[in-house]
């Protein structure tokens, strides 16, 4: 009789998940610069009709397509880069044209406690991080706040780092169950739960879907970052953090990041030939061309 | 230093490393984190010399054990992925090297753009934690190219806080602010200056004061006596060159002059 009684599955497709997204809207991208990138969803939005998108991002090519594309309105960030190539051709270019039209800059453990702040529905954190910095100087909508205690240093004046809150966060992991409980297998947990957390809708794409058995058959418990309550929706894309990293499952592509790095920096016929050969189609013919481009230059 | 054959000569690459050594030397029992090349090695120097408790990492999540060479891996002792950074950064027991795209009078640090921030004539990384780092825990800079365009009167961006704008934050800015050293190819420098301003601390061997005064954008504060940075010894030139940068890769960052 109780059989059926489970919870939900939420699997669904790429389009699913951007077909649930508006123009407009809030979305938080989990990893970290190149790393553990939701690249699967993030190609999608890239050749999907939203606009007017703030975009919350410790950035890497997420940031760096996005913008190539028009995609942003507003963005929030601490950084951008590719690590092994430093500055982001796309992020620079968009800067430099001014065609963001609002810019956040934040310190980077600043982003951490607006994101703390959101998951937790608290209206701002107080910290250090941004004090006698021009980030201050240049979001003067963040302000500070005076301690109530004096701790022996007077009433302290902190940072009250405004909440990040997102109406959709996305993010990739190495595996999840159909419902949404989800695991990293790599190193570092990054800030995928605080995403979620602080997200309406947090939409999950994975390595593998497995049973829920499965997710702890090889792992220690504590890997398992995300419970289906935080989750709205999980995707299978094999390869979908390409060309982040997404340890263990594979490392970061550098020859195709030099590739794409190459084409953002250099005359728009480059970028046109790019996206043309690899960002034109969807994830399918995506990951064939990009097979195709490591079949090349192995040989 | 034309003879590299002896093991008595150094290049400045082995001069900056030592001197990196030397600003992590008093550290004691704390999360050292360089940013680059020269830095690493640097801090590695100093934990395989002046200061073996010093806590380091692979730059990437996890704490090491012992003391790898440049790109090499060790024993694991301890677990530091990005959120356990931010943890170190506001628990304060961390001394940061990072890289300097400006730095003014006042110690004021600049890597997220070179001009107007509206629109910069080029974009750099963003401020990543310099805000947090400056206002938290210890702070050093390193400076591969010493030159006017770094070290200039104004940073177009106030990344890095330095202690006059730290003063004028408030005590929750002055309280943890502590830029300790700079080190640049050509001298040391602190910022024991008139009301924290830049001094000149030593300069390498084989370069002169005025060398550095012209290659430096503002006015500098020169002490009387000005000594020269320390040579490397034996030790280190034998740490640096056999076992922690075999393939020369400090030579990328300070070619051999």
């Amino acid at each position: 009789m109780s059989s059926n009684r489970k919870p939900r599955d939420k699997r669904m497709s790429i389009d699913d998940v951007v077909g649930s997204l508006e123009s407009g809207m809030t979305i938080g991208i989990g990893g970290w610069g190149p790393r553990r990138k939701p690249m699967a969803l993030v190609r999608a939005i890239y050749n999907s009709d939203l606009t007017d998108l703030t975009i919350v991002s410790w950035g890497g090519a997420d940031v760096g397509l996005l913008a190539r594309a028009g995609k942003i309105r507003r963005l929030v960030y601490a950084f951008v880069s590719l690590d092994s190539v430093p500055l982001e051709p796309n992020f620079q270019r968009a800067r430099q044209s001014a065609s963001i039209p609002e810019i956040v800059e934040l310190d980077e453990g600043m982003f951490q406690t607006g994101l703390r702040a959101a998951a937790e529905r608290l209206p701002f954190l107080p910290m250090r991080a941004g004090l006698g910095s021009d980030v201050l100087v240049n979001n003067p909508w963040i302000t500070t706040v005076t301690s109530p205690y004096d701790e022996g240093h007077g009433h302290e004046e902190l940072v009250a780092v405004p909440a990040l809150r997102l109406d959709a966060a996305l993010v990739h992991l190495n595996r999840a169950d159909q419902h949404g409980n989800a695991s990293y297998l790599g190193p570092d947990p990054y800030f995928d739960d605080l995403f979620a957390m602080a997200a309406d809708k947090t939409y999950v794409s994975v390595e593998q879907v497995v049973d829920t058995a499965g997710l702890t058959v090889d792992t220690p418990v504590q890997r398992l970052l995300l419970s289906r309550m935080m989750v709205s929706g999980v995707v299978e894309t094999p390869n979908g953090a390409h060309f982040s990293t997404c340890t263990p499952d594979y490392e970061r592509d550098e020859r195709f990041q030099r590739a794409y790095a190459a084409a953002a920096a250099g005359p728009d016929e480059d970028w046109q030939a790019f996206h043309d050969r690899f960002l034109s189609g969807d994830e399918a013919s995506y990951q064939a061309a990009v097979q195709a481009f490591t079949e090349e230059n192995a040989k | 230093m034309s003879d590299r054959t002896s093991d008595q000569d150094y290049t400045r690459a082995d001069v900056c490393a030592a001197a990196i050594a030397d600003a992590f030397s008093e550290d004691g029992e704390i999360f050292a984190s360089p940013m680059g090349l020269l830095p690493t090695l640097g801090v590695r120097l100093a934990k395989l010399t002046s200061n073996p408790d010093l806590v380091i990492s692979d730059g990437e999540s996890v704490f090491l054990g012992g003391t790898p060479p440049l790109g090499g891996k060790d024993v694991v002792e301890g677990w530091i992925p990005f959120r356990r950074v931010f943890d170190v950064v506001a628990y304060g027991k961390r001394h940061v090297m990072m890289g300097a795209t400006q730095v003014d009078r006042h110690g004021n640090q600049n890597i997220s753009a070179i001009g107007p921030f509206a629109q910069p004539k080029r974009q750099l990384l963003g401020s990543r934690g310099a805000p947090g780092n400056t206002v938290n825990n210890r702070t050093s800079y390193w400076v591969p190219k010493h030159s006017p365009r770094v070290f200039l009167e104004d940073v177009d961006i106030v990344s890095g806080v330095g202690p006059r704008r730290a003063r004028e934050a408030g005590p929750a800015a002055s309280r943890f602010n502590d830029i300790h050293r700079i080190v640049s190819n050509l001298a040391v420098f602190d910022l024991g200056g008139a009301d924290g301003t830049m001094r000149l601390a030593s300069v390498h061997p084989g370069v002169t004061v005025d060398e550095v005064v012209e290659a430096t954008g503002f006015a500098l504060e020169v002490p009387a006596d000005v000594p020269t940075t320390r040579e490397p010894s034996y030790e280190e030139l034998l740490l640096i060159r056999e076992m922690l940068d075999p393939r020369g890769l400090r030579f990328k960052e300070v070619p051999d002059a």
